[in-house]
C-alpha cells in the first residue's frame, strides 16, 4: 500500500512519541515517583501504530495491561495519559484508573485491560454494534501471545466467525507471557489456530512498520467491507521486562542489548524512508525533536497536575443511584 | 523459631507438605517461571516469589507453571483433587476468579454435595487480594465475602506470618476445597515463626488482645490496624478485645458473641466491600443472637461502595483507617441506651 508524505510523517511521530513516552516512564518509575504496576511497550510501537493508523475515531481497539501504545496509536492525548500515570485528576481517566486502565472512547479506544483475555469479547461488542448500527466501523482486538491461550479469546474468535462480525485479532507474541516462553506455553501455530476457526489469518514482522501496516490494512479492509474477521499474528519483541520492577532474569544474556540494537522497528523505518528518499533526513530529525518537547513537557505538567481529592472516590460508580 | 516474613512462611508451608505428602503438587502461572525461556529458571516463583526454589526441589513436575487459562488449570486442579491428587493451585490475584469461578463454585465447590458424600476433593486455591499497591479496581479486591457465600468452600484469612504458615498447613491437610487470601500489602510483614510444621484448626478466633470495653472483629490486614487501634485506646485505659476469626468459613460464631455478651460494644473493621460482606453477616449474627447483650448500635468500618481507585489519594482514603477504627471505638463507648 502506498502512502503519502504524510501519513509517514505522521507513523513516525507516532511510533517516536511511544518510545519516548516509555523510555521516559521507565525513568520516571525508577525514580519511585509513579505509583501502581507499568509495563512498559517500547520495542513493539510499529504493530500499534501499523494497526491503528488504518484505523478511524469510528473504529474501536481493545487493549492490554500493556496499553500505552495503543492509546498512543489511536490518538489519545499524550499529556492527560501521562497526567493518569501520576494519578492526577486532571489525567484521561482522572486518576481512578492508572496505567492498565487508561481509555478513551471518545477515540475508540476501550482501555488496557488489567484481565489478560479481557479485549476480544469486548471487541465482538463492538464489532456487534457496528454491524447493528451500520457505522461501518472495525473493532480490533490487541492480545498478547499469554492472552491467546485464555478461554476468552478462543471463544471470541468463535463468535466473531459465527456473528461475521468486522473483528480483527491482532497477536502480538513478544515471546514471553512474564516469564513464561510463548513457545513453551502456546499449543499449536498461532496461525493454524486462527484458521481452526475459519478465520484467515496472516504473520507479520512485528518490527517492521510497513509489513503490519500491509496485513492490517488488508484484515481492516476485509472486516468494513463485510467480509467478517480474521488475524494477525505480529511478531515482535519487547525491550523492557514484564513489569517496572520485573529483573528479567529469564532472557538470554546480552538479549535485550541485541533487540535494542538489531531489532529496532524506529531505525528500521528511519533508514528505509531516508534510503528511498520518501522524507528527508531533516523531516525526521525535526519530529524527534517535538516528541522530546512533547514528552518534557507532559513530565513537568504531570509532576504539578492537581491531584483528586479524597471526594472523588465516591464519584462515578453509578450515572444515577 | 526465628523471624519470618508472611511470605517465607507461606513458602515454608508449602515446602514441608510437598516433603511430607507426595500428591501435594502446585500449579499457576510462573509459579517457577523461566519455562522456555533462554535465561534463569525457576525466575519468578509466582508475582512475590513465594514459590520461588520449590522447583528446584521437587521438579517442574510437581511444580506446574500454566499458559494463562485460569478456567482450565483451576478446573484441573479440582479435577485432580476429586482423582487422588492434593493441588494447591495459585490465582494470581483474586481479581482473576472472574475467568474461573464456575470451576471454582459450580464444580469443586459441589461435588461432594451433588454425589452424595461420595467424593473428596482437597484443593487448595492460594490467592492474592486488597488494597494498598496502587493496583486499581482490577488487581486490588477483597472478593472473600462472595467465596464465603458459597456453600462447600472453606475460606482462610492469615493475619500475618505465624498465621499464614499454620493455616495454610492446615488448608493442604484438609480434604475440603478451601481458599485462602493472602493480603499483598503483608507479605514483608515479619514476626516469629516456628521452623516445624504446625496447623491452626479452621473455625477457632485467635483473640489477638483482650479487653472488657469493646470487641473488635477483624479480618486479615485488617487485624492488624485494629491491634494498632487497641494499643493505642489501652493508653487511655480502654480495653478491647480484638478478634480474628481466621476463617471466615467455618465462622467461630460462638467467640464472636462471648465476647459481645462481656462487652456490649462491636466495631467490625471489613476491606471487603460494604454490601452483603463480613461485617454484615457479623452484625446479622449479633442481631440475632446477642441482642440484648448490645449497648450500643455495631458499627461496621467497611470501604466505600465503590471500586478501588487508582490515585494514591483516593486509594488511601478507601482504605478503612486506624484513624476509622479508633473513632468507632470511641463512638460505641459513648453511646447511650
Ligand atoms: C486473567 C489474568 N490472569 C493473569 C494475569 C496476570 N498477568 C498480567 S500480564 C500477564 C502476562 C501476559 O502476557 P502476554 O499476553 O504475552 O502479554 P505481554 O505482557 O507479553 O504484553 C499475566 C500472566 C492477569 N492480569 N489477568
Ligand atoms: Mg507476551
Amino acid at each position: 500500500m502506498q502512502l503519502s508524505r504524510d501519513q509517514l510523517l505522521r507513523a513516525y511521530r507516532d511510533m517516536a512519541t511511544i518510545r519516548a513516552f516509555e523510555e521516559r516512564v521507565h525513568v520516571e518509575f525508577a525514580a519511585g515517583v509513579l505509583p501502581g504496576f507499568v509495563h512498559l511497550y517500547a520495542g513493539e510501537e510499529a504493530s500499534a501504530v501499523g494497526v491503528c493508523m488504518n484505523l478511524g475515531d469510528g473504529d474501536v481497539i481493545a487493549s492490554t495491561h500493556r496499553g500505552h501504545g495503543h492509546c498512543i496509536a489511536k490518538g489519545c492525548d499524550v499529556k492527560a495519559m501521562m497526567k493518569e500515570l501520576y494519578g492526577s485528576v486532571e489525567g484521561l481517566c482522572r486518576g481512578k484508573g492508572g496505567s492498565m486502565h487508561i481509555a478513551d472512547l471518545s477515540r475508540g479506544m476501550l482501555g488496557a485491560n488489567g484481565i489478560v483475555g479481557g479485549g476480544p469479547p469486548l471487541i465482538c461488542g463492538a464489532a456487534l454494534s457496528a454491524k447493528v448500527m451500520k457505522t461501518g466501523g472495525v473493532a480490533v482486538a490487541f492480545v498478547g501471545d499469554g492472552g491467546s491461550n485464555q478461554g476468552t479469546t478462543l471463544e471470541s474468535f468463535n463468535l466473531a466467525r459465527v456473528w461475521e462480525l468486522p473483528a480483527v485479532f491482532v497477536i502480538e507474541d513478544n515471546g514471553y507471557a512474564e516469564s513464561t516462553a510463548s513457545s513453551w506455553a502456546v499449543g499449536g501455530d498461532q496461525l493454524k489456530r486462527a484458521e481452526g476457526f475459519g478465520l484467515p489469518a496472516r504473520r507479520v514482522d512485528g518490527h517492521d512498520f510497513f509489513d503490519v501496516h500491509d496485513a492490517a490494512g488488508e484484515a481492516i479492509t476485509r472486516a468494513r467491507s463485510g467480509g467478517g474477521p480474521s488475524l494477525l499474528h505480529v511478531v515482535l519483541d519487547r525491550y523492557y521486562s514484564h513489569f517496572e520492577g520485573d529483573a528479567g532474569t529469564y532472557r538470554g544474556p546480552g538479549e535485550v542489548d541485541r533487540l535494542r540494537a538489531e531489532k529496532d522497528c524506529l531505525k528500521r523505518f528511519r533508514k528505509r524512508v531516508i534510503e528511498s528518499a520518501l522524507l528527508g533526513k531533516d523531516q525526521v530529525d525535526t519530529i524527534d525533536r517535538e516528541v522530546a518537547a512533547l514528552i518534557e513537557t507532559s513530565v513537568r505538567e504531570a509532576r504539578t497536575a492537581a491531584k483528586p481529592s479524597a471526594a472523588d472516590v465516591l464519584t462515578d460508580v453509578y450515572l444515577s443511584y | 523459631m526465628s523471624r519470618k516474613t508472611y511470605r517465607q512462611a507461606v513458602s515454608e508451608a508449602l515446602r514441608h507438605e510437598m516433603r511430607r505428602d507426595l500428591r501435594v503438587v502446585i500449579m499457576g502461572e510462573d509459579v517457577s517461571g523461566g519455562l522456555g525461556a533462554p535465561g534463569e529458571q525457576d525466575a519468578w516463583g509466582g508475582p512475590q516469589g513465594v514459590t520461588k526454589g520449590l522447583m528446584p526441589e521437587f521438579g517442574r513436575g510437581r511444580v506446574l507453571d500454566t499458559p494463562i487459562s485460569e478456567s482450565a488449570f483451576i478446573g484441573a486442579a479440582a479435577g485432580a483433587a476429586a482423582t487422588g491428587l492434593r493441588p494447591v493451585a495459585e490465582l494470581m490475584f483474586v481479581d482473576f476468579m472472574g475467568v474461573c469461578f464456575d470451576q471454582i463454585f459450580n464444580q469443586a465447590a459441589k461435588f461432594r454435595y451433588m454425589f452424595g458424600g461420595r467424593a473428596v476433593t482437597p484443593l487448595v486455591i492460594r490467592t492474592q487480594y486488597g488494597a494498598g499497591l496502587r493496583a486499581a479496581s482490577q488487581h486490588s479486591q477483597s472478593l472473600y465475602p462472595i467465596f464465603t457465600h458459597i456453600p462447600g468452600l472453606k475460606v482462610v484469612l492469615p493475619s500475618s506470618a505465624y498465621e499464614a504458615k499454620g493455616l495454610l498447613i492446615q488448608a493442604i491437610r484438609d480434604d475440603d476445597p478451601v481458599v485462602f487470601f493472602e493480603h499483598k500489602a503483608l507479605y514483608d510483614d515479619e514476626e516469629e515463626v516456628p521452623d516445624e510444621a504446625y496447623t491452626i484448626p479452621f473455625g477457632e478466633a485467635n483473640l489477638t488482645r483482650e479487653g472488657s470495653d469493646a470487641t473488635i472483629v477483624a479480618f486479615g490486614r485488617m487485624v492488624k490496624f485494629a491491634n494498632q487501634v487497641a494499643d493505642s485506646l489501652e493508653q487511655d485505659g480502654i480495653g478491647c478485645t480484638v478478634i480474628d476469626p481466621r476463617t471466615t468459613s467455618p465462622l467461630d460464631s460462638d467467640a464472636i458473641l462471648d465476647s459481645v455478651a462481656e462487652t456490649g460494644r462491636l466495631v467490625v473493621v471489613d476491606e471487603a466491600s460494604p454490601r452483603c460482606n463480613m461485617a454484615t453477616d457479623i452484625a446479622a449474627l449479633v442481631a440475632e443472637h446477642a441482642f440484648g447483650a448490645l449497648k450500643a448500635p455495631v458499627r461496621m468500618i467497611t470501604p466505600p461502595h465503590t471500586p478501588v481507585p487508582f490515585a494514591p489519594e483516593l486509594e488511601d482514603a478507601y482504605i478503612p483507617s486506624p484513624a476509622r477504627i479508633e473513632e468507632a471505638v470511641r463512638g460505641v463507648l459513648a453511646a447511650k441506651r
